[in-house]
Parts: C-alpha cells; sequence; structure tokens
C-alpha cells in the first residue's frame, strides 16, 4: 500500500511540473504587462527599465526556473494588475470558488444519484422519458447560456411575472456577486447570511447542471447494467424487499465508476467555474484567472494553474484511495501487493 | 419562537441602523481601480476612483472646463512659475489640515521614479511652500499648458503618508503592497469605508468636506462593483440592482432606452479612432509591393481616406455611436475646429483614378493590426475596413489581436497598418501633435509608429510648448494641424461616443472624459 501510495504522489508531482511547464509557455502568448502597467505617456526607456525590473526579458526556461524555484518557497511573487502577493489574492478568492463548487457538486449529487435511480427503475415510464430528455439539454447547453438564462428569467423578468403571479418582486434572484458575508476566521462564508445564500442559487444551478445530467446518465446506465445481473437476481430469488435489493446491492455496485467520474468532475467543477464565475461576476479564482489573462497578469496566472493542477492531482489521489474503500476486492490486491514478501 | 424573535429584533435593529433619508447609489463598470495609490496608475477607472477621495488643486468640471478645487486661484508670475493660492480651512478627512506642505509633498512623490504620473509633468522643476496657503510650481522654461497638467495630480496628506510610510507611491519592485494600496485619506467628498478590490468598495460622504455648501445633494453612500461580462452589466441595471452602468455594450443601449425607470446620456468622448500608415519604411514590412513604399505615395493614402465610409461604419458597425472625423484630434481639445474635422465624402471612383494614377491599378497586399478588447468595436470596425478597401484593389490581411500584443508590436514599430485611438488628458492639442506625429524619438514622438517626420511640424510643436502668448500660440496650433492634414500620416476614422445608462432615480451631468464625478450627482 505504502509503495503504491509513493509512487501515485511521485507521477502527481511530475504531472503537475509538466503541466505548469506547459502553462507557462503558453504565457508568453497572452502579451506583454508592461502595456497595461504604465500610462500612455510613459517613454521607451520606462518601459524597457520596467520590463528588465520584472524580468520579461529573459528567456522563457530561466523565467520558469526562477518561478518554480520561488513557488516551492511558497512565493508567487506579486501580481502586476493589483501589485499584491499573489499567495493572498488567490487565498482571499479561495473561499467564493470552493463554497460555490461543493454547492453545485453537492446539488449534482443530490438530484442525480436519485433521479437516476428511479429512471433506471422505472424504464418506459413518460416520466422517465420527460427527464432523460431534459437531461439532454443540461448535457448539450453551455454553461454560459444556462447563466444568463436564468438570470433573464430570475433576476430580470421576474420582475413581471413574480407579482403576476401574486408573489412580490423581492424574491427574485439577485444577477451578480456574492451577498453579504461573514468572516469566519480568514474565510469569508457567503453561507451564513440570507443574501449570500440567496445569491449561491443562480450560480450553484448554473455550474452543476451538466455535472449533474451526466451523474444521472451514468448512474441509470450503470444501474440497468447491474439490475441484470446475476447476484440482483439471486437477490430478488431469496425474497429480499425491492429498497434492499435497488438500494443495498445494486446501487453500491453502481457507484464504481459513478465515483471515478465524479471525482474528475469535481475538478472540472473547479475549472468550469471560471465560466460561471464570469456571469455571475462571481468573486472567486476564476474570476480572478479571467482577469489576469487580459492583463497579461502572469504571476496570478502561474499560481491558479499551479494550484489548479494540485487539485486535479489531489482529487484523483483521493478517489484512487476512495477505490479500496469501496471495492473489497482492491483492498485485498493492494493489501497483498504490499505484504507478498 | 425564540428564533423568530431573534430574527425580528434583527430585521429591526438593521432598519433603524439605516438613516432614514440614507441615499445609496450603486454602480459598474467593466474593470476596478487598480489601486487606490493616486500617484501610481495612471488609468482611467483608477483615477476615477480616486478623484471622489483626493482632491487635485484644480479640477475638471462637466464641461471639462478647469474649476478651482484645492486651489482657488492661479496664475503665472513669472514666464517660468505659476502661483496658486490655496483654499483655506480645508482638513483632510482625519481632522488635520491642509497646507502648502501636502501640496509640495504631493507633488514630490508625483515625480518620484515609481510614480506614473512623473513623464505627464516631467517639466516641473521645483515646487515651493511660500506661506502656508501659497505654492509656487517653477517649470524648466515656461508651460502655458502646467495648469491642465496639474488637473491629474492629486494631493495627499503628508503626515498620513509619513505615518504609514507611503512617502513613495508603490512600485513594482516592493516585496508587499504598501498602506496606500487598499487605504486611502484626502480632502475629497467621500471617504473609504470598505475596498474589496475586484469584488465591492463603499465609499461614503466625507461629513468634513470643504464643499459640502456647494454640492449639498451628492449621494450619502456609492457602492462601486466591477462587472466583467457586459450581459451582467445589463441584467443587473434592468433588475434594478444597479443604479448607474458606465460602459453598456452599444447594441444594448436601445433596449436599455425603451425599459421603464431607464435612461441614457450621450456625448462625445475626448477620443478619436483612427488607421496608422508605416509611410516612412523603404518598403512595407507586411506588403506585397517590393522595393518601394505604396503609403509613401500621398495619393494613395487620399484613395484609402476616399475608400473608407465612416458614415456606414457609424451605422452598421457602431450603430450610431461614433461622430466621423477628418482628423484625430477630438472635439473639446484646445486647437479643435469643425473645418479641420470635415471629412471629405466617399468617393470610390475618385480613389480608383488616385490609385491608378500611383502606379497601383491593380492594387496591393498590406497586413492591418488590430486590437480586439481595447476601443469600442475594434475588430468590427477593421472587419468592415478590409472590405471598403478591397474595393479600390487594396487587399487587406486582417490580424486582431489582444491590447497586450498589440501595443508592444506597435511600440516596436512592428507594423505597416494599424487601429490606434487616443484620448487627451490636458485637452491641448500638444499633447497629441508631440506623442502622435513629432518625429519618434527618445522623449518625443513615442506613439509615432509611422515613420512620420517633418521638421516644421517638430518646430511648432517645440515652440507651442513654451509660448505663453495666446494668439500666437494658438496660430501655432492650427498651422501645425494643418501641415498634418495635407500630409496625412494618419487616416481619420471617428470620434468615439459615451453612452452611460441609469435609473430615472439619478441625477448626473455626463463627463466627455468618460470620468463620473459623482459629487455632482443626485439621487431622487
Amino acid at each position: 500500500m505504502l509503495s503504491f501510495v509513493v509512487s501515485r504522489l511521485l507521477q502527481s508531482a511530475a504531472v503537475m511540473l509538466s503541466v505548469a511547464f506547459v502553462c507557462f509557455a503558453l504565457f508568453n502568448f497572452a502579451g506583454d504587462p508592461v502595456v497595461n502597467m504604465v500610462g500612455q505617456e510613459a517613454t521607451p526607456a520606462e518601459r524597457a527599465e520596467l520590463r528588465e525590473q520584472l524580468g520579461l526579458d529573459d528567456s522563457v526556461p530561466v523565467q520558469f526556473v526562477r518561478f518554480v524555484g520561488n513557488a516551492v518557497r511558497g512565493e508567487f511573487g506579486r501580481s502586476y494588475r493589483l501589485a499584491r502577493p499573489v499567495s493572498a489574492l488567490i487565498f482571499e478568492r479561495m473561499p467564493a470558488t470552493l463554497e460555490l463548487v461543493l454547492c453545485a457538486a453537492l446539488l449534482a449529487l443530490s438530484v442525480g444519484i436519485p433521479l437516476g435511480v428511479l429512471t433506471a427503475l422505472r424504464r418506459g415510464a413518460a416520466s422517465t422519458g420527460a427527464v432523460m430528455t431534459l437531461s439532454l439539454v443540461g448535457v448539450a447547453m453551455p454553461t454560459f447560456v444556462v447563466g444568463i438564462l436564468l438570470i433573464y428569467f430570475f433576476s430580470v423578468e421576474c420582475r413581471n411575472w413574480l407579482p403576476a403571479i401574486g408573489l412580490g418582486a423581492d424574491l427574485c434572484f439577485p444577477s451578480f456577486g456574492r451577498g453579504d458575508t461573514l468572516s469566519v476566521g480568514a474565510w469569508k462564508s457567503g453561507l451564513l447570511t440570507a443574501s449570500g445564500l440567496k445569491a449561491l442559487v443562480l450560480p450553484a444551478i448554473t455550474l452543476s447542471l451538466f455535472q449533474m445530467t451526466l451523474v444521472l446518465r451514468l448512474v441509470r446506465s450503470q444501474m440497468l447494467e447491474v439490475l441484470r445481473t446475476d447476484y440482483v437476481k439471486f437477490a430478488r430469488a431469496r425474497g429480499l424487499t425491492d429498497r434492499a435489493v435497488h438500494f443495498r446491492h445494486a446501487l453500491r455496485n453502481t457507484m464504481l465508476p459513478v465515483i471515478t467520474v465524479i471525482g474528475i468532475q469535481i475538478g472540472g467543477l473547479i475549472a468550469f467555474s471560471i465560466i460561471t464565475e464570469t456571469v455571475f461576476q462571481w468573486p472567486g479564482m476564476g474570476q480572478l484567472f479571467v482577469q489576469s489573462v487580459q492583463f497579461a497578469d502572469v504571476p496570478v496566472m502561474a499560481a491558479y494553474l499551479v494550484m489548479v493542477s494540485a487539485i486535479f492531482v489531489v482529487v484523483n489521489f483521493a478517489v484512487d484511495l476512495l477505490y479500496a474503500a469501496i471495492d473489497p476486492r482492491l483492498r485485498v490486491d493492494t493489501a497483498r501487493a504490499g505484504g507478498g514478501h | 419562537m425564540i428564533i423568530i424573535r431573534i430574527a425580528t429584533a434583527a430585521v429591526l435593529a438593521l432598519a433603524l441602523a439605516q438613516p432614514a433619508q440614507a441615499k445609496t447609489l450603486r454602480w459598474a463598470s467593466q474593470g476596478d481601480a487598480l489601486t487606490l495609490d493616486p500617484h501610481s496608475q495612471n488609468e482611467g477607472p483608477t483615477t476615477s476612483m480616486g478623484q471622489h477621495i483626493y482632491d487635485s488643486l484644480i479640477q475638471r468640471d462637466p464641461t471639462l472646463k478647469k474649476v478651482p478645487n484645492l486651489a482657488v486661484s492661479w496664475k503665472a508670475i513669472a514666464p517660468d512659475t505659476w502661483e496658486f493660492k490655496l483654499r483655506a480651512g480645508v482638513k483632510f478627512s482625519d481632522g488635520t489640515p491642509f497646507t502648502a506642505d501636502d501640496v509640495v509633498f504631493s507633488f514630490q512623490r508625483a515625480l518620484a521614479p515609481s510614480s506614473d504620473f512623473k513623464t505627464y509633468i516631467a517639466s516641473i522643476k521645483e515646487v515651493k511652500a511660500i506661506d502656508p496657503l501659497t505654492v509656487h510650481i517653477v517649470t524648466n522654461g515656461p508651460n502655458p499648458i502646467l495648469p491642465d497638467q496639474v488637473t491629474s495630480i492629486m494631493i495627499m496628506s503628508k503626515a498620513w503618508a509619513e505615518k504609514h510610510n507611503v512617502t513613495k507611491p508603490q512600485s513594482y519592485k516592493d516585496k508587499e503592497e504598501t498602506f496606500a494600496v487598499r487605504n486611502a485619506m484626502g480632502t475629497g467628498p467621500f471617504v473609504l469605508k470598505q475596498r474589496d478590490p475586484d469584488v465591492k468598495t463603499v465609499l461614503a460622504r466625507n461629513p468634513g468636506y470643504w464643499g459640502k455648501d456647494q454640492f449639498k445633494d451628492y449621494p450619502d453612500e456609492i457602492v462601486y462593483t466591477p462587472i466583467k461580462e457586459p450581459a451582467t452589466r445589463v441584467a443587473a441595471l434592468l433588475s434594478g440592482q444597479l443604479d448607474f452602468v458606465l460602459d453598456a455594450p452599444l447594441q444594448d443601449v436601445g433596449r436599455i432606452k425603451a425599459a421603464a425607470g431607464l435612461k441614457t446620456l450621450e456625448t462625445a468622448q475626448v477620443r478619436s479612432i483612427f488607421f496608422g500608415l508605416d509611410v516612412g519604411s523603404p518598403e512595407l514590412k507586411y506588403g506585397s509591393v517590393k522595393g518601394k513604399n505604396p503609403f509613401a505615395d500621398r495619393r494613395v493614402r487620399e484613395a484609402m481616406n476616399l475608400a473608407i465610409d465612416a458614415n456606414a461604419i457609424r451605422q452598421k458597425v457602431m450603430r450610431g455611436f461614433s461622430a466621423p472625423a477628418g482628423l484625430i484630434n477630438s472635439p473639446g481639445v484646445h486647437g479643435f475646429t469643425k473645418e479641420l474635422d470635415a471629412r471629405a465624402p466617399t468617393d470610390l471612383a475618385k480613389a480608383k483614378k488616385l490609385m491608378a494614377d500611383a502606379g497601383y491599378a491593380t492594387g496591393f497586399e498590406v497586413a492591418l493590426d488590430c486590437p480586439n478588447d481595447r476601443y469600442n468595436n475594434d475588430e468590427a470596425i477593421c472587419q468592415a475596413v478590409v472590405g471598403m478597401l478591397a474595393q479600390v484593389g487594396i487587399k487587406v490581411k486582417l490580424e486582431s489581436r489582444s491590447k497586450t500584443l498589440h501595443f508592444p508590436k506597435l511600440q516596436k514599430k512592428d507594423s505597416s497598418f494599424y487601429l490606434l485611438g487616443w484620448g487627451v488628458p490636458t485637452l491641448d492639442s500638444h499633447y497629441v501633435l508631440s506623442f502622435l506625429l513629432q518625429t519618434s524619438g527618445p522623449k518625443t514622438g513615442t506613439w509615432n509608429f509611422t515613420g512620420y517626420s517633418d521638421a516644421k511640424l517638430d518646430a511648432l510643436t517645440e515652440a507651442m510648448l513654451k509660448e505663453v502668448d495666446a494668439a500666437k500660440r494658438d496660430a501655432m496650433i492650427a498651422e501645425a494641424w494643418k501641415i498634418a492634414k495635407a500630409d496625412s500620416p494618419y487616416l481619420p476614422l471617428h470620434h468615439q461616443l459615451i453612452v452611460w445608462s441609469m435609473s430615472d432615480k439619478v441625477e448626473i451631468p455626463i463627463f466627455p472624459n468618460d470620468s463620473p464625478n459623482f459629487k455632482y450627482a443626485k439621487m431622487k
């Protein structure tokens, strides 16, 4: 087990380093930050001086080595745009993104899994057809469009139709921002205030819709397959209740591939949140990244990408470990491999 | 039950905590101020935010006229010396009095190497406090437009800056951010209440503001949220979550106008959009003609001018929000005249004839560099021009890029044909002439990427910088523009119009520099 963990860790480090290098090389195409850093009156000499101070004249490998060297010491430098330490910027924005991703993930699972099971059990029912058709829309529609449509119906137009059905227009959802936040230590949380929770609704739905439909379709197809297997038939033959058969025996075996996909998708949620955050002006890391790209703010872009790849790697690593917990066969295999001699 | 009681109490407490008449103005635009340090970034949203907390000696009113602010009067007392009489009884919002020492300190700070304004006021040799309410600014030789330049320099408290160790503007060399990046304290109409960069900034009325008798009705609180996504900005305005949007996309203006309870204001912006041509190189770097430069031929430039239909661009690309131009100088700038700005009507037959006369009857190819995130509909303008020039045989290869790639390419003089826009903060023609038309060198013509050079125009531009006789100076400006227009290294396109969108509850005059000053605003 230990050698398995160590080898996975080494692989993870190599993945991160290569991802970081590729991204770093790409940054050279993002342009010259100096354009945005000085006013139009600055002379060519002043521009050249600033470029030299920032080390922008060095070759990409030199800049990359310097970046990795600093990053290892936890030093990501200062944002060209906001002139503040990058690590402080990212940590300030992290709670907003993580709360959004967490809510979106919970929403995706709590709606996706039960619906997946139900549509598998009730094959051919009209309601199943409707859910499956709708789920196609969820898979196909771009996040950007979903967000704008939700804003249009539930924060702009609802001012007209809510009063028409006898409800107050103040039930409309905000179209941007995070509402009021409360600080718990260094963590600025929007989950503790009414306006914060209200502001979370539309972005969380937008972000979760794709994942939700993906989970739904995956659980359904896995479930259909499992329901055909012999041990489910035997379980029925033993006279177990439908509930026990479906949820204790069938669902558990359905979950294995689902967990893999969900694990990867949590990384995906963080990546997808860039679009959701832009549409809803959600003050998270994704938005910080988009603003940084437009400014060619290389320190922030680099730190963000390193961090996102770190999250991907950690999540995948955790999924590997979870596998062992859920599937006893894997546990036995690795135990044998670990203690074989 | 107890929860309901606590909740009721909390709601009541919140309701009572709000002053009965508190008027809050919530507004948004696409980008946030980069810093609150008043001398660190000479950039639109940054200076726009700063002017609410810090005051300058002289300010621009809504017509961009110079009006007294911290200085009550100013005059030249010697060819190279301007005297400023300061306002008496002004206090910083921390209660300390404002004196001439703060002015001297602030100008020294704005001249520091890490300041982004140092080039702007480079003519200043010395700033002297004569008495607590008199300041002399000595320049290197006469500088008739010093008062215009002074409007951009904000005044800080010397004591506050020393206390917080921010006597120099923040520099990119620093390891940590300075105190002045997220804190601010000045003499202005507002004080900083909350600063969350990129998220939310709240300004509250400064109770001790010196101008509160003159500006009685401005809002008690201003909440600024940068909203990047244009559709979200518009949605927030339509849904009543914002009272004011600075930069609604032009295609949504019609919808905002039609919405109940919303209105728009429009005015000509001090920013002109034009095309630059490489007229100096012996051969175009990105062109098909070898051995000679077609742009060096005045007939070709005239033909291009005749082929570009600025009215069609106004109608189809800009949705009416542009004013076709005949000059690269903007309305409102000293030296701009309607006669110079007149544009020859589009005439394809004449353009084709000029091309044939110049020996390019079959046309040629050239690459056009265009930004896609800098000016209103910039990329669409370029696309339209590609089609228009094709009609006279010029095959344009369009290369659109982000501003972070476009401007460095221009600065390397690595373009044959490019789109550029130019705003004029000093509102004086010298600014345009010296940056765009004077011969390119280390200090002058730093944005002249055309290779254009004219000795007469250079001499006039230098002379108008020091000429204190207004009539003589005006004659110089007029002559310089005549030369520039005749030589036409640039093809003028249009002046941008700005549109501000707001709720009917808001009353504010529109500023042609696109920088709202909310002390002129009123909430109904």
